[in-house]
């Protein structure tokens, strides 16, 4: 097993140890899916066909979301806890000398967590989702194209989380962008209701921004909402967003890497 | 009767003292507070957004009209935002507990509750009251009802009957913790998604939901049943217009089940060891 696997896996078997956590936490994000659901369909009885959804896919999306949180850290504005106290506390400089990628590392220890997040506390709100209301499920080409968009929310999600984190470097406490990166998100994302509720250019330029390709992307491509060219330019956003982020990550790494004064004595 | 008022004063004292204390440790990083109070704002402003994106897409939801949303926001966000100020940090029981810390508390000659409570407490989550507040001016004055005294009355005991539920809440969560420490994310369901629920008319969940709300967890009391009676409408449910007016009923029993829970969860509790 090479490196990165072994970190993604070793990740993944950590936040298997917390299964009460998880179990509330899956408890939570369904219960909160049940209550959006019901905002959803009342708004839906008024207007049957906002945004090109009905209230079939208006439901779903809300479940969707909800399912989608914890495996792309919507409330977890940065990488880790633990890496934003390491780079206050100055162990990162010991972090930054092992003969491993720093970002390559961090971004195997998301994924580990983030498959561990999508089914542990992805399935168990769809499904119960499903068992109460109507649901749009995807065929054919539109799986693989789902779980492509999935795994590239995760990557872009890893993307926007990792540059948050790396303002500890200048700030010493990433809180303060923790706290507007998270807010942008809740709302960005699709979260907190769908985007295509948003009026006109507001809608297009929310749907535009990285957060949207986290939860508003895949889900869309999950409803079939857009046709197989729509789907491919959804797609290669995702894609752009994550080669961006991932790129300026590394920059700033280099950067940050630079600043790291080291005491000794 | 007296000795128990003066033992109540006496936890209000130390409340207030430990209050004042994390205030001004706060304080020595003014700027950061400041911030952390904004973004509690923001955060808080999100919620009246998607309720703007709503009505921005329909004339009413459930049979309600924006501003008596806004009105049903306004009300339980203020009271929400009061208590989560003055127990909110309760959700850390299960760190402590886990962390030792809540053995220490045991030990010290002030209520463990207003030692956990008041736990790190920062003004900050006042910042929560001000689009709160601001939600209430606006729909005080573009509300369509007839003011009579009962009705102006009713805002502030819905308010001050809303933020004792909510305490009560807090504190039943606090105690689940002693049962279930690393399961505590559970408890968001009832104070935070207390605080969703009751900011859409319950016309919007199904008759399962209304009845759980009325009565297991009495969320419905915060602000639903009362605000019927400042809008002067019929109960959409058929149920009697007496639940306009109980309230503080629901509060009472919300804080004694709370205080009782509270107890039983001090006494079963046991230390995680050295």
């Amino acid at each position: 097993m090479g490196l990165y696997t072994m970190v993604a896996w070793r990740s993944l078997r950590r936040h298997a140890t917390y299964r009460a956590a998880t179990a509330a936490g899956a408890f939570t994000n369904t219960s909160f899916g049940f209550i959006r659901a019901y905002i959803l369909i009342a708004l839906w009885t008024q207007r049957p066909d906002i945004g090109g959804y009905d209230v079939t896919a208006a439901v779903t999306f809300c479940f969707l979301g909800q399912s989608l949180i914890a495996a792309v850290g919507a409330f977890l504005p940065t990488v880790s806890a633990e890496l934003t106290d390491r780079i206050r506390n100055g162990d990162i400089a010991i972090d930054l000398f092992r003969p491993a990628d720093f970002q390559g590392w961090w971004l195997s220890h998301e994924l580990g967590r983030a498959v561990h997040a999508l089914i542990f506390r992805g399935v168990p709100p769809l499904l119960i989702g499903a068992a109460f209301f109507d649901f749009t499920w995807p065929a054919g080409w539109r799986v693989a194209a789902v779980v492509l968009s999935i795994a590239l929310a995760i990557v872009v999600s890893f993307g926007i989380r990792y540059l948050v984190t790396l303002t500890a470097f200048w700030l010493l406490d990433a809180a303060g962008p923790a706290a507007i990166a998270m807010l942008a998100g809740t709302f960005l994302s699709g979260l907190l209701i769908p985007l295509v509720l948003l009026p006109g250019w507001l809608g297009t330029v929310a749907r535009s921004t990285p957060w949207a390709a986290t939860i508003q992307s895949p889900s869309d491509i999950w409803l079939g909402v857009y046709d197989g060219a729509g789907v491919l330019a959804i797609l290669g956003l995702q894609v752009l967003w994550a080669v961006l982020l991932l790129l300026t990550g590394r920059r700033l790494t280099e950067q940050a890497r630079r600043r790291v004064v080291v005491q000794g004595g | 009767m007296a000795e128990a008022f003066a033992r109540l004063a006496d936890a209000v004292r130390a409340f207030g003292l430990l209050c004042w204390a994390w205030t001004r440790a706060a304080w020595q990083y003014p700027t950061s507070l400041l911030l952390l109070t904004v973004g509690q704002a923001m955060a808080t402003t999100l919620d009246v957004l998607a309720i703007v994106v709503i009505f921005a897409n329909t004339d009413e939801l459930g049979g309600f009209s924006a501003t008596e949303v806004l009105f049903l926001y306004a009300t339980t966000s203020t009271s929400f935002a009061i208590a989560d100020t003055l127990l909110g940090t309760a959700e850390r029981l299960g760190r402590h507990i886990r962390s030792g810390a809540f053995d220490v508390m045991l030990l010290r000659p002030v209520s463990a509750l207003v030692q956990v409570a008041a736990d790190t407490f920062s003004p900050r989550r006042l910042g929560k009251l001000v689009p709160a507040l601001a939600a209430l001016a606006l729909s005080l004055t573009s509300l369509d009802t007839e003011w009579t005294g009962g009705r102006i009355l009713m805002v502030p005991v819905m308010i001050i009957c809303g933020t004792l539920i909510y305490c009560g809440i807090w504190v039943l969560g606090a105690s689940y913790q002693f049962v279930a420490a690393d399961a505590a994310e559970a408890m968001n369901v009832t104070t935070y998604g207390g605080n969703y629920v009751t900011q859409y008319p319950l016309t919007v969940f199904s008759s399962e939901w209304v009845r759980a709300l009325t009565w297991v967890v009495p969320l419905a009391f915060v602000n639903w049943y009362p605000a019927l009676y400042v809008f002067g409408r019929p109960d959409p449910h058929g149920y009697p217009s007496a639940m306009q007016f109980a309230s503080p009923i629901a509060a009472l029993l919300a804080l004694v089940a709370a205080g009782f829970a509270w107890k039983a969860g001090v006494r079963h509790y046991r230390s995680t060891g050295s």
